[in-house]
């Protein structure tokens, strides 16, 4: 289920130069699996913004965007105290039940946010997470410490190797030693397929595409599985390795 | 002191015979099949609705990306994804009918003269659907739609093909990328059309600056929108001089305000498109506001006002 409603902002503040966190206030109850998206109305631009949630509690809601357009900046110029309209509940979100007892998070960049609720819920279903967070240089490392602070083996990898691995996220879990037997992801497109062919486990990967609506009405977010046609915005974000067309 | 009771606004409209609650439609294409909104809403509140464009094969439609941001609208070339006609009336139909107890409007596209009359040979037989739209003006499908809708003769020939498989009212759905849109709904209404729907999407395109490269795969793209406003309103307004049968107005349309604009055009009912995307309950929020708006206007029966600008 999904609704809309009006959210009136707690806190937002940058954690990196580019990447911000903000801390919304209101009705959370449609929200229920990590890797789900809220769909934010942003005055004066036609088309609500999708943004993956990164945790929520009974009454709030925490995202964490990078300012990459005309949208994002004007959400990261919004001050505490103003309000904005959003659908939540959009998508289907990870899906935590298929998950063995050594579970490995893979994050690219913004990708790394909706990883962290799910790793939340593993940790409480007493899975074993190590997270792998790939950035492109040390700068522009998030949310390492909070997922630390969680109890999850924490792996960064940098392009650049300014911190953690040199390399990308795939050298990062062959170097390591990271043992698995089920992963997720989320991130670019070069990144989840390259992570695909290296993990020989199964899992689930989290898919982006340009959205009309986010619920599901317009078509336009359509991609082909070996299962059918799917809406990015309603059947996924989060396919099943298996399933996924490269 | 008692509060002044208002006095009781007639919103109901009548197309070919079939009388709704009132005029406010969703547009084919930004609806589904309902299920979607009816999360949302009640979705019989509505005058109607107008499903997903169907055709005779189920299609996936273009490659993505599929959508583009504009300034006040947006562009899609979505292409007709459907499940195909058998799917819709298989699936989709019998699903609609648990949770939707009026008469849909069926969308309808095709090819070829042929797939239109066969797709609304197979709808003719469904009691829930209360008039076939005819989509002559898809500006997606390459080798599609296009042609029909922009030439008068064209038009014609597709509105006979299809008036002579059903007996449901036929409104044929209308390109506004014409040079002369009177000539085109001319055309169709001596052809046999029960009414005529417009505008659809004009042609439009993005190109992204930082990659130059268009935005959308397909290249060129749909826009609607609140920005095509003024140009649906105009052409609804010739339109429905020139011609006796009924017009359905469609394009920008995001309040109560608009929908009488475009009554005052002309129009007979209202159809509401993009702006059910950025906003899932404006459908709903227009016919809540309609009753007051029409005080407002001093408008008692909204049928009164149809073209009533000269």
């Amino acid at each position: 289920m999904y609704k809309k409603g009006i959210y009136t902002l707690r806190s937002n503040e940058p954690l990196t130069p580019a990447v911000w966190r903000m801390v919304l206030e209101g009705d959370t109850q449609w929200i229920s699996a990590p890797g789900q998206f809220v769909n934010i109305a942003i005055d004066g631009l036609y088309l609500r913004r999708p943004i993956s949630v990164c945790d929520w509690d009974e009454g709030t809601i925490t995202l964490i965007y990078k300012v990459v357009g005309e949208g994002t900046r004007r959400m990261a110029a919004m001050l505490p105290g103003e309000s904005l309209d959003l659908l939540t509940g959009l998508g289907n979100g990870f899906d935590v039940t298929k998950c063995g007892q050594r579970a490995l998070l893979v994050g690219g960049g913004v990708g790394v946010p909706p990883l962290y609720n799910l790793a939340k819920r593993l940790l409480a279903e007493q899975r074993e997470v190590t997270v792998v967070l790939g950035f492109n240089t040390a700068s522009e490392i998030f949310c390492r410490e909070e997922f630390e602070t969680l109890g999850c083996r924490v792996i960064v990898a940098t392009a650049d190797g300014s911190a953690g691995v040199r390399g990308f996220v795939t050298d990062a879990v062959r170097t390591c030693g990271v043992v698995c037997d089920y992963f997720y992801a989320c991130g670019p497109l070069p990144m989840l397929r390259a992570l695909s062919d290296a993990v020989p486990c199964s899992g689930q990967l989290s898919f982006e595409e340009r959205m009309g609506c986010g619920f599901g009405a317009c078509m336009g977010c359509s991609c082909k599985t070996k299962y059918g046609n799917k809406r990015i915005c309603r059947e996924g974000p989060v396919l099943t390795k298996e399933e996924i067309i490269w | 002191m008692v509060a002044k009771q208002a006095k009781p606004r007639d919103l109901s409209v009548v197309l070919s015979g079939w009388r709704l609650d009132n005029p406010v439609i969703p547009a084919s294409g930004t609806f589904g099949f309902g299920r979607e909104f009816q999360e949302f809403y009640d979705i019989n509140i509505l005058g109607t609705f107008s499903f997903k464009g169907t055709t005779r094969e189920a299609r996936f439609g273009n490659p993505t990306p599929r959508i583009a941001e504009c300034k006040a609208g947006m562009i899609n070339a979505v292409g007709l994804q459907n499940p195909g006609i058998d799917a819709v009336i298989a699936e989709e139909l019998p699903r609609l009918r648990s949770f939707f107890h009026k008469p849909v409007i069926a969308n309808i596209s095709g090819f070829s003269i042929e797939e239109y009359a066969y797709c609304c040979e197979r709808i003719d037989r469904e009691d829930c659907v209360g008039l076939i739209e005819v989509n002559v003006s898809c500006p997606n499908v390459r080798h599609g739609g296009m042609s029909f809708g922009t030439s008068p003769d064209c038009a014609a020939e597709v509105t006979r093909a299809v008036k002579a498989v059903t007996t449901k009212p036929v409104y044929i759905k209308l390109s506004p990328n014409v040079t002369d849109i009177v000539a085109i709904a001319r055309a169709c209404e001596e052809a046999g059309a029960d009414g005529v729907c417009l505008i659809n999407t004009m042609l439009g395109m993005r190109i992204d600056v930082a990659r130059r490269k268009p935005v959308i795969a397909n290249v060129m793209g749909g826009f609607s929108g609140d920005a095509v406003f003024p140009v649906a309103l105009r052409m609804v307004y010739q339109v429905a001089r020139a011609c006796r049968i009924p017009v359905i107005g469609c394009g920008g349309v995001s309040s109560a305000r608009d929908v009488i604009e475009m009554m005052m055009a002309g129009a007979t009912a209202v159809e509401v498109g993009a702006a059910n995307l950025k906003n899932p309950y404006i459908c709903k929020e227009i016919i809540e506001a309609l009753p007051e708006e029409m005080e407002r206007l001093g408008i008692e029966r909204l049928s009164d006002i149809i073209g009533c600008v000269e």
